[in-house]
């Protein structure tokens, strides 16, 4: 891994690199409907199984047929330039697309068995399961306890409150932020610094005790320093939680991520394990991104 | 750059300042006009009211006559209640001046003092019976034009219709030092009367009062349900953008034709009765509806939405997220909303007078089901009137309309900073 590291960070940084729209594309490296996934895409008795999805905005298609499996507790990074639809597909998976009037999700997403997109599944049941940490940290305006304590609560998950108690210590605890917040848990969530606000949502997500984490960019709105707990904090996680992580940096996604899934304008062109993608791509296009030809 | 483009820059420079002068002394004559006006309309309604708070008293020796009242100082209540005490006030003041004789002076006489002198008697004579047979100095409330006349008249100003020989009358008690003005307090606990003297504002408050009551609980539990079913859970669909634009048409329509609509609707079909704050709320409520509705959808709508998909994000359900997260942040423009249109239906008159809250009605309401009349009807209606003093009144009745609209916007201020959610 730290191979990968100096590598890439020897590299160009994905700022200094010429908007996509600027290179032009070679022609055999553009893909068409009926493109295949190159690498490892499908597992052995995954934990989530995603098969033929395409994704609709209204008539715009934002993803085209894709196949990719998560093994529990594995990191799965998701990158690519933007645009390509992996924050799409990441909240395909615990349906917040829902929320959005004109999206449409075909294809099959199965947890466990279950296709998630079935009539019978409750996406209010599906989101204990799945949980989301977001691009910006959105703590609510209220206190740091009642932050943490508020999934727990309308889950029903306690009746006491000194288990509720146990509950957010835990979860602060698991989120690294148990030391610094303990003594003010009546302070506002809003009032903590970036970092903390970001670890408080970490915290916030795993209080419900989900199988799966995923995480939006959750460092992109972050300065290093916070940047590299919330890293630390990833890979204490994935012992306990299956965690995908859509990163716009490759050096994290090197860091902390123990599969890759290259996206391209909406398609899935590489899936593999993490060193591997980094060091030997096999396709064109996922080689032209890692390398700092486009981003 | 070059010497000619800086050359270019620094003149234009100037023209650019000179611009931004003229516009900066454009926005403080706007905002001096502005103040220019309220100063005049304050000044003017101040200056012109600011009498009406206080009122002449003249004071008699008055001899609670067993004979005139024809009860004794042991008769029991309902006697008393009942005695003579008109005949009482006017044979105090036969007795004060002597020198009126015939029939038509001394009815002109009498008309120094107000007919509520009887009723204070009365009131006095009723808490201690003993006063019956004894003599006392009582300051006795003047009649209207009286107490124009010794307020604004005796510097020369024609302002009421008091005869010569009242003048005389009138100036020989004041020569006696028995004439003086009183703080007002029948102005805040009387209802309306045809005499101005004793006309309150009491019954207009208590309208306004129940029938604002009424609105805010009608227009705004209903206009914050609609806002938070329009903006969180309606599809967004041809039906509800029709909806929408007929809300945003609703509050613009005139407010009589609402007033024209309660009477067909609650006092013809419905039997409510007329004239009271239920039905007078039932009207504001529906002028009041579009603007509560607006106004509540732009606050659910500055809810960042990033807060919607935490709650979301955590498995919180459509109706938790909205109960627990996006109405407490919400609620302080909410109620700001509906103080705004609160302050605007207090000052509404029109649609009011379609349902009867016009009537001339004596007795404060002491509930929604009473005939009531409302502040802004009050000073329609003494405005209207022609005695002297009624032209004070209104204007007193302004400032108390005033005073209660700076109250309900302080209640706006003070609610939305303690609500308000620090980021």
């Amino acid at each position: 891994m730290a191979g990968i590291n100096t590598m890439i960070d020897e590299g160009r940084t994905q700022d200094d690199v010429a908007p996509l729209t600027a290179v032009e594309m070679p022609r055999q490296e553009s893909i068409d409907e009926n493109y295949e996934t190159v690498g490892s895409p499908l597992l052995h008795n995954p934990l989530v199984k995603t098969r033929n999805v395409n994704v609709f905005y209204a008539e715009k298609q934002a993803i085209f047929n894709v196949n990719l499996d998560i093994a529990k507790n594995e990191v799965i990074a998701m990158i690519g330039p933007s645009g390509c639809g992996k924050s799409t597909f990441l909240r395909c998976l615990n349906r917040m697309n829902d929320t959005i009037d004109t999206c449409r999700v075909q294809g099959d997403i199965v947890l466990e068995g279950q296709d998630i997109y079935d009539r019978s599944v409750d996406a209010v049941e599906l989101r204990a399961r799945v949980g989301i940490v977001f691009q910006k940290p959105n703590p609510f305006p209220k206190s740091v306890y009642e932050n943490v304590a508020y999934g727990p609560r309308i889950h029903g998950l306690v009746n006491r409150k000194s288990d509720l108690d146990d509950i957010v210590e835990d979860s602060l605890k698991r989120a690294g932020l148990w030391e610094e917040v303990k003594d003010e848990l009546e302070g506002s969530g809003t009032g903590l610094s970036g970092g903390q606000q970001q670890r408080l949502c970490i915290a916030r997500t795993i209080a419900v005790s989900p199988d799966i984490i995923l995480m939006d960019e959750p460092c992109s709105a972050l300065d290093p320093i916070a940047t590299a707990k919330i890293e630390e904090l990833i890979a204490e996680l994935r012992e306990n939680y299956t965690i995908a992580i859509v990163t716009h940096n490759m050096q994290q996604a090197a860091r902390v991520s123990s599969r890759t899934a290259y996206f391209h304008l909406g398609k899935l062109i590489e899936v593999g394990e993490t060193e591997i993608v980094f060091t030997r791509p096999v396709h064109p296009l996922t080689e032209a991104y890692i390398t700092g030809r486009f981003g | 750059m070059t010497d000619s483009v800086r050359k270019t820059v620094r003149d234009n420079l100037k023209k650019r300042y000179r611009a931004e002068r003229y516009f900066r002394w454009f926005g403080v004559i706007s905002v001096g006009f502005g103040l220019l006006c309220l100063v005049a309309l304050f000044g003017d309604i101040f200056s012109k009211g600011i009498g009406a708070f206080r009122q002449t008293a003249v004071e008699l020796e008055v001899f609670f006559d067993p004979d005139v009242l024809g009860v004794s100082a042991s008769a029991e209540e309902a006697k008393i209640r009942t005695a003579n005490f008109d005949g009482l006030y006017k044979a105090v003041l036969r007795e004060r001046f002597p020198e009126v004789t015939t029939r038509g002076d001394r009815r002109v006489l009498y008309r120094l003092l107000s007919t509520e002198a009887a009723f204070d008697l009365q009131a006095l004579s009723m808490a201690n019976p003993d006063l019956i047979g004894q003599t006392r100095k009582i300051w006795l409330l003047a009649d209207d034009d009286v107490d124009m006349y010794f307020k604004y008249g005796r510097s020369g100003e024609q302002v009421g219709r008091l005869s010569e020989a009242q003048q005389a009358w009138a100036e020989q008690l004041i020569a006696q030092g028995a004439v003086k003005t009183r703080f007002n307090t029948g102005l805040f606990t009387n209802g309306d009367s045809r005499d101005p003297e004793i006309a309150g504002v009491k019954g207009a408050v208590l309208g306004s009062l129940f029938t604002l009551m009424v609105t805010f609980l009608i227009s705004f539990p209903v206009g914050v349900a609609a806002a938070i079913y329009l903006e969180e859970f309606a599809p967004k669909n041809k039906l509800t953008d029709f909806i929408e634009v007929n809300i945003n048409n609703l509050a613009a329509v005139p407010s009589i034709i609402f007033g024209l609509l309660g009477l067909a609707v609650f006092i013809n079909y419905f039997g409510v009765p007329r004239s009271v704050p239920l039905v007078g709320g039932l009207v504001l409520s529906l002028m009041t509806l579009p603007t509560v509705i607006i106004s509540s959808r732009a606050s659910i709508t500055a809810v960042p939405p990033s807060i919607r998909e935490a709650a979301l994000g955590i498995g919180a359900s459509k109706v938790q997220v909205v109960l627990h997260h996006v109405l407490p942040l919400a609620m302080p423009g909410m109620l700001t909303g509906a103080i705004i249109g609160m302050a605007r239906a207090l000052g509404e008159t029109a649609p009011l007078l379609m349902i009867g809250m016009v009537a001339f009605i004596i007795d404060p309401p002491s509930g929604v089901l009473d005939p009531a009349t409302v502040l802004p009807v009050q000073i329609y209606l003494w405005a209207d009137s022609a005695e002297r003093a009624f032209t004070e009144r209104t204007s007193a009745a302004i400032m108390v309309l005033l005073v209660f609209l700076i109250v309900m916007n302080g209640l706006a201020v003070w609610l939305r900073s303690r609500l308000e959610t620090r980021w």
